[in-house]
């Protein structure tokens, strides 16, 4: 009665995987470091809205707004990659299918983020 | 055999466990629904982003058509609907940031800041669609 692990959990021997107050605090930190990026970028949307196109790369070419616009991509995708990951845990039950989906989900994070970091520099760099 | 109310209901078909069609849901289970239902729209939602600032950095020609599709009536549409589920997302995280805090956890007061997101982030949305349109003189 030691052990109230149950067989599968014996099995794969991971224990309790120890990640769960991580996950919870990483996602409560991006959480917080969004909001005033999110402010941010709606404002600038606004600003922009009918912009042309070489008055939209001259704003988007300023180092702050680059710099914060850098921060707003890296922060929300870390965000919304923990998210997708809950849901995925919860209503995937599949092993070999929440494995796959867990993997596309990184998958996505890190190219969506690749392309925006890519355009963001390019812009900012006088592309 | 009786013909009272109390032995007659019980030969009607009564709901069973939980009863979910007779459930009416809090508002708080209907905004805890509706923030993994924008979360989920905004995963995808930041490819809206990408593909803008991904056209910005290209040419002008590729800029005026990502623009143009934007500008369309469905596009405006999209848009207008990533808005809500951003500001929805938005103040629904900052409630659950008060929730951590133990605070405003009692059933009326969390039912109050439940409806206070939803009707804050259909206020915001608008807002926001004005100050674009009006940023730029007019609609």
């Amino acid at each position: 009665m030691s052990d109230m692990r149950t067989p599968l959990g014996r099995v794969r021997g991971l224990g309790s995987a120890r990640e769960g107050t991580e996950h919870f605090w990483r996602q409560r930190l991006t959480a917080i470091a969004n909001i005033p990026l999110t402010l941010f970028f709606l404002g600038l949307l606004i600003s922009l809205n009918g912009a042309g196109f070489a008055e939209t790369r001259a704003v988007l070419a300023n180092p702050f707004v680059a710099l914060v616009l850098l921060l707003f991509v890296v922060s929300g995708l870390y965000h919304m990659r923990l998210g997708m990951q809950v849901i995925i845990e919860d209503y995937i039950h599949g092993e070999l299918m929440k494995l796959s989906l867990l993997l596309l989900n990184t998958f996505f994070t890190i190219a969506v983020g690749a392309a925006a970091a890519f355009a963001l520099l390019k812009l900012a760099f006088g592309g | 055999m009786s013909h009272s109310p109390a032995t007659r209901a019980t030969t009607r078909a009564r709901p069973l466990s939980p009863h979910l069609t007779i459930y009416r849901p809090p508002i708080t289970m209907t905004m805890s629904i509706v923030h993994r239902i924008t979360g989920g729209a905004l995963y995808f939602g930041t490819l809206l982003i990408v593909w803008w600032l991904v056209a910005a950095s290209a040419s002008e020609a590729y800029f005026d058509f990502v623009n143009m599709i934007y500008g369309s009536w469905i596009g405006r549409l999209i848009l207008l609907g990533y808005t809500w589920a951003l500001l929805h997302h938005l103040l629904g995280g900052v409630r659950h940031l008060v929730w951590d805090t133990g605070v405003g956890l009692e059933k009326h007061t969390a039912s109050k800041i439940a409806w206070a997101t939803l009707a804050g982030s259909l206020l915001l949305t608008v807002l926001v669609w004005i100050a674009g349109y009006a940023a730029r003189g007019g609609f």
